[in-house]
């Protein structure tokens, strides 16, 4: 029972999320609410980290086999697909590269001011 | 046979998790990045419903006990940036800037993208939050009408961009700092990326997946300013 109990207090905080969703005008989603309400409840105490981290780590674990469903519904989307081919190209090859060059060259430029990290040459 | 599957109650289920497992072996017998075990499952699914002519609908109420899972799953990954919590205390100033930048640079670029191709909302909503993990990128991009599926496969194809290019990429910029690293890596290319980071040590394993989690939340909170640009 302790795996269903464990589930059940994430399950909580996934209707508390639901209701924030619902009850704040902002278009973010009820799971984003959710994890920073879970996030705050281990950090508050409200949770000890023991009553949720099984049910949790499972849940976690299993993610990319429970995005299949959605995903796969690419396969109605032929129409659209056509034509977003070209901003889809754009936006997953050089738009990542730039990402991740910009976030690692002002995280590791931010660590030199601050003393922290790898000196220039190394 | 349609009509069989369509008296069964688990045949969604099943034929999803023995995709996902196919995608898995394979994966681990190439020991590509390109074999994903989500791309290569969602594949087979695809290949499947279109051999037997089992309309996409059908197949998705069956499987849909694990998409209720979903949202469970991806508010647990608190748990994991709890855990981390030392970890971002110690570097907060460095790390938030870090994330902060790429999470404008991927949402200023998508919106200049947008702009010059002229997309429509719907078009512009399924691409701009593509560098967060899946879990959080097709809720946002279906709070904002996009279309969640694409979504998930440009999430899934930028994963994999950010996994294969990484290394290369932080000896180019000579971006040496395993944290610097490993924060550039889950901030571009979330989950996928950050197996390569754990590749890398272990530093920038526990860096990137830090940096996924809190990337996913700063732009679940700051897409909504972009997309209204566009409207």
């Amino acid at each position: 029972m302790k795996f269903v109990f464990q589930f059940c207090r994430i399950l909580l905080v996934c209707l508390l999320g639901e209701l924030l969703a619902h009850v704040l005008p902002l278009p973010v989603p009820a799971s984003v609410y959710g994890m920073v309400l879970l996030l705050a409840a281990l950090k508050l105490g409200i949770y000890r980290l023991d009553q949720v981290k099984e049910a949790g780590s499972f849940l976690t674990g299993i993610l990319p086999l429970l995005f299949i469903p959605a995903a796969v519904g690419v396969m109605d989307l032929w129409a659209e697909l056509e034509a977003m081919l070209l901003p889809c190209l754009i936006g997953v090859i050089p738009v990542t590269l730039l990402v991740m060059g910009v976030t690692g060259q002002v995280t590791q430029n931010v660590r030199r001011m601050l003393g922290k990290g790898a000196k220039p040459d190394g | 046979m349609a009509e069989f599957l369509s008296s069964s109650a688990v045949w969604g289920v099943v034929l999803t998790i023995g995709a996902f497992a196919l995608g898995t072996l394979i994966n681990r017998k190439t020991g590509q990045a390109w074999c994903n075990p989500l791309l290569l499952g969602s594949i087979f699914v695809i290949l499947l419903l279109s051999l037997l002519n089992i309309p996409y609908p059908e197949y998705k109420a069956s499987a849909s006990p694990l998409s209720y899972l979903l949202l469970p799953a991806t508010v647990s990954l608190a748990i994991p940036l709890y855990e981390k919590w030392e970890l971002l205390k110690n570097n907060l100033a460095a790390i938030l800037a870090g994330i902060l930048a790429g999470v404008l640079t991927s949402l200023g670029s998508i919106t200049a993208l947008a702009l010059l191709l002229k997309l429509d909302a719907a078009q512009a909503a399924t691409l701009l939050p593509k560098s967060v993990t899946t879990a959080i990128g097709m809720d946002v991009a279906a709070a904002l009408g996009g279309l969640p599926a694409l979504a998930g496969a440009v999430i899934i194809l930028t994963g994999i961009t950010g996994n294969l290019t990484a290394q290369w990429l932080c000896r180019a910029l000579k971006i040496t700092d395993p944290t610097a690293k490993g924060v550039a890596i889950g901030s571009a290319s979330h989950a996928i990326g950050t197996a390569k980071a754990l590749e890398m040590g272990q530093v920038e394993g526990a860096m990137s997946s830090l940096a996924v989690a809190l990337a996913g939340v700063i732009t679940a909170f700051l897409t909504p300013v972009f997309a209204s640009l566009l409207l």
